[in-house]
């Protein structure tokens, strides 16, 4: 095992030169309208709001505040194109726009994964291959399935629900569109969307998108602005369907608002997930396990593997082999191809998130960070664990939504087992082990929408995805991920 | 702590149940991941002739004649006059009979000779015909000495065998270093390549290699991610530092640097040097060429620039 003496050291010999992904192909208008009925219109409130980038704190762009009366015409939009157009056109040719969409993502890939890093923070690496991608690949999934909805609910008559009002966060701002706006517009409904404050640009860039694709206007209506521009989308009586990804208390506000109403509603909230590593487990591909699982997208991810659960004969050789590999972990400018973690979103999960470093402190846990360098301007967080915690510390029990990792040791399987159950939340778990028949047990038992098995942080269109508990209701992605957007009629 | 040490690494035949296992998936994204790190500029150039410094320049046919090993000697001495300030290669490998003729070509360098023996490349022969075989290379001047391992044995599950041989070799070498031929391509999984590596290492293996170059695949960087971090365990276990040499396959700088971003990523800084990391390699040494070539004058320069022997 590592010691003082026999430590590998990584700093201070070969560099890599900076390897800045360009911007010059991206542009960025000074102001952005709301996009509503086919065209960007200035909002009715006559407000707008900076975006900036995170990594440099420079502002990027304005973009318009949407108010009620906002909301009401992107709804009145929604609605017209609903009845008119979109629900009345044949169904592969809805696939035929949805492809196209899809398409054009693929080609001007690059301007928005470039986007979505000055934005969001996020490294060049992820957004070029994860975010982008996988975006284009859940409307080309959806594409597929416009015309056959028949046969994904056999016997069944489906139909479109109408309206979809559809509110996303900011830690995938660009994938999470797509993982609404997909189905909902493959199953024949138009949708007014809401991207996140701090992130909505690409979501902006998406809309030009739509328009260059030729979709109807009103078919999509794209609004910005905060909670209460979110809220006049919820309590709005026009839309038929919510669907939303945020926080858990964001979460159960929303229920609230729509209890006793006929609104359908998906929601995809926070999470705190259990990666189990068994002594059998492959170690080293483990350790990576756990880097990508907390420390993916700075570990703003409501799936991250948060809570390490390491079988105690193991646990002194998996966590100095974590410590050592953190030290390899690039953290800085999210452009440059070869950072691995980029910037905190905003300057407000970053102050939540040292207010949870100092919790995790003053609780007893030890803490321990990479000794690697962060710019001076923007907002960082170095990769930190906190080890000598329990499930009774506020680090094991509440959301973070950062690079921090909080480890606790077991001893046998069911003692990993209800720990990892012990959780308000339900989103998302991981299962490291050589064996085969621990896997299926482990996933039997484990209450959490997603597990995986040897791997971490994995998606697929065709995957569904959603929580058990408070992590969120109803499924996304698959052939699940239709169901939230479809009236299904009797047995024939 | 000092005599811990010591009692550790007396070589006796490791309990290969320990070896963690390797998961394969894993393996692949990993690599993945050091082949989408961004190389340019000024630490492009410090790789470049990092990885000239590495070359093992190699020559084992059948067809190898005196006349074949001094034109590669003498490419060792000259790698590309014409841009000045070169690093030479580590070392010329040749067969056990050639050494003497490498020598004396390399005579006044401290370009070492490396010859292969253990009636390489297949291995297929008594202990006491490989001893002779490797103690006429070392008489004949080879400084190193590069073995191969008994997979026969090895695949039968004579772990013991294979360690014992590996142990009467390292003796035969002498002051000689003895890099340890795992032939990963017959070993099959990662499994065996990460056992087999804490085997030799334990058996006192200075390097561990993982082709002859003779059989398909071989070096890849799955396999030797999966030997680098065999030897960051067992330098953290003992404390001793072993070499690593990827063999066969790596002909482009590209490929070359993906390997020292590995390395850099997995060892780091301490064996960023020919003395703990070596290329098995004939043709990449001119694409490595090539590129400081491109780097210093900004064009590429047609092959015939460059010194094929």
């Amino acid at each position: 095992m590592a010691t003082p003496e026999n430590r590998l050291a990584f700093d201070g010999g070969w560099e890599y030169a900076p390897a800045p992904e360009s911007t010059d192909h991206v542009s960025i208008e000074k102001r952005y309208g709301l996009f509503i009925n086919g065209e960007f219109v200035a909002p009715q409130s006559g407000r707008y709001f900076d975006t900036i980038n995170p990594a440099t704190e420079e502002k990027l762009s304005r973009v318009a505040e949407a108010n009620g009366a906002d909301v009401d015409k992107a709804v009145e939009a929604a609605r017209d194109a609903y009845r008119n157009v979109w629900s009345r056109m044949k169904p592969a040719e809805r696939g035929k726009y949805i492809y196209r969409i899809a398409r054009i993502i693929q080609e001007r890939a690059r301007e928005f994964a470039v986007l979505e890093s000055l934005d969001g923070g996020k490294p060049i690496r992820e957004s070029r291959d994860i975010d982008i991608p996988l975006a284009a690949a859940h409307f080309f999934y959806y594409a597929g399935w416009a015309d056959k909805l028949e046969y994904a609910f056999p016997g069944r008559k489906p139909k479109p629900l109408g309206v979809a009002g559809q509110i996303i966060p900011w830690n995938f701002p660009m994938l999470m569109a797509a993982w609404k706006l997909a189905p909902a517009l493959a199953c024949g409904n138009t949708v007014v969307l809401k991207p996140a404050e701090t992130t909505p640009l690409t979501a902006l860039k998406l809309a030009e998108v739509i328009r260059d694709a030729g979709l109807p206007p009103g078919v999509v209506n794209i609004v910005t602005g905060a909670g209460a521009t979110g809220a006049a989308i919820v309590e709005h009586p026009g839309v038929d369907k919510i669907a939303f990804t945020g926080s858990t208390n964001v979460g159960k506000i929303i229920q609230r608002a729509l209890a006793g109403t006929n609104k359908k509603y998906t929601l995809e909230l926070g999470g705190k997930a259990a990666n189990i590593i068994f002594a059998d487990a492959a170690i080293d591909q483990a350790v990576e396990g756990i880097v990508n699982g907390i420390f993916f997208n700075q570990g703003h991810v409501c799936c991250a593997g948060s809570r390490l659960f390491v079988q105690e004969s193991v646990a002194a050789e998996v966590i100095a082999k974590l410590k050592e590999r953190m030290e390899t972990l690039i953290v800085g400018d999210p452009l440059d191809k070869n950072t691995d973690i980029g910037a905190i979103n905003s300057k407000m999960q970053l102050e939540k998130i040292e207010s949870y470093l100092k919790i995790g402190k003053q609780e007893g846990g030890e803490m321990y960070q990479s000794a690697c360098r962060v710019p001076k301007q923007g907002y960082w967080c170095r990769p930190t664990i906190f080890t000598g915690v329990s499930q009774s510390s506020r680090v094991v029990q509440e959301e973070i939504f950062g690079p921090v990792l909080a480890i606790q040791t077991f001893r046998r399987f069911d003692e990993a087992i209800t720990k990892a159950n012990n959780t308000p939340y339900g989103l998302s778990g991981g299962i490291w082990t050589d064996k085969g028949s621990k896997i299926f047990k482990m996933t039997q038992s484990l209450r959490a929408g997603v597990v995986w098995a040897n791997t971490f942080n994995k998606f697929d269109p065709a995957s569904p995805f959603g929580g058990y508990k408070e992590s969120g209701v109803g499924r996304e992605g698959g052939l699940h991920g239709l169901d939230a957007y479809l009236k299904l009629g009797a047995q024939r | 702590m000092a005599v811990l040490k010591a009692v550790k690494t007396i070589s006796r035949l490791p309990d290969l149940s320990r070896v963690p296992a390797v998961d394969e998936v894993g393996v692949d994204e990993r690599v993945a991941r050091f082949q989408s790190r961004s190389i340019k500029k000024a630490s492009k150039v410090e790789a470049l002739k990092l990885i000239l410094s590495m070359i093992d320049l190699t020559t084992l046919e059948g067809q190898d004649t005196p006349g074949k090993v001094r034109q590669l000697c003498q490419k060792a001495i000259h790698l590309h006059d014409a841009l000045p300030g070169l690093p030479h290669v580590a070392a010329v490998c040749v067969y056990p009979t050639m050494v003497s003729v490498a020598k004396e070509a390399l005579a006044g360098t401290d370009i070492s000779v490396a010859s292969v023996a253990t009636a390489f490349p297949s291995g297929q022969s008594t202990l006491s015909v490989k001893l002779d075989d490797t103690r006429m290379a070392v008489a004949a001047g080879a400084n190193e000495i590069d073995m191969v391992i008994s997979r026969g044995a090895f695949l039968a599950g004579d772990y013991r065998y294979v360690f014992d041989e590996i142990k009467a070799v390292k003796k035969a070498c002498g002051d000689a270093h003895l890099k340890v031929i795992l032939e990963t391509g017959e070993l099959g999984t990662l499994d065996r390549v990460r056992k087999a590596s804490v085997l030799a290492m334990h058996a006192g293996a200075d390097f561990i290699k993982t082709s002859t170059g003779k059989i398909q695949p071989a070096a890849t960087m799955q396999v030797t991610l999966v030997m680098l971090q065999a030897i960051r365990d067992y330098y953290h276990d003992t404390g001793r530092m072993v070499g690593m040499k990827p063999a066969g396959g790596i002909s482009t700088s590209k490929l070359a640097v993906h390997y020292l971003v590995m390395l850099h990523e997995t060892l780091g800084n301490a064996w960023m040097t020919p003395e703990w990391f070596r290329f098995g390699a004939s043709s990449l040494a001119n694409d490595v060429l090539m590129q400081l070539m491109k780097q210093s004058t900004g064009v590429y320069q047609s092959a015939d620039y460059f010194s094929k022997d």
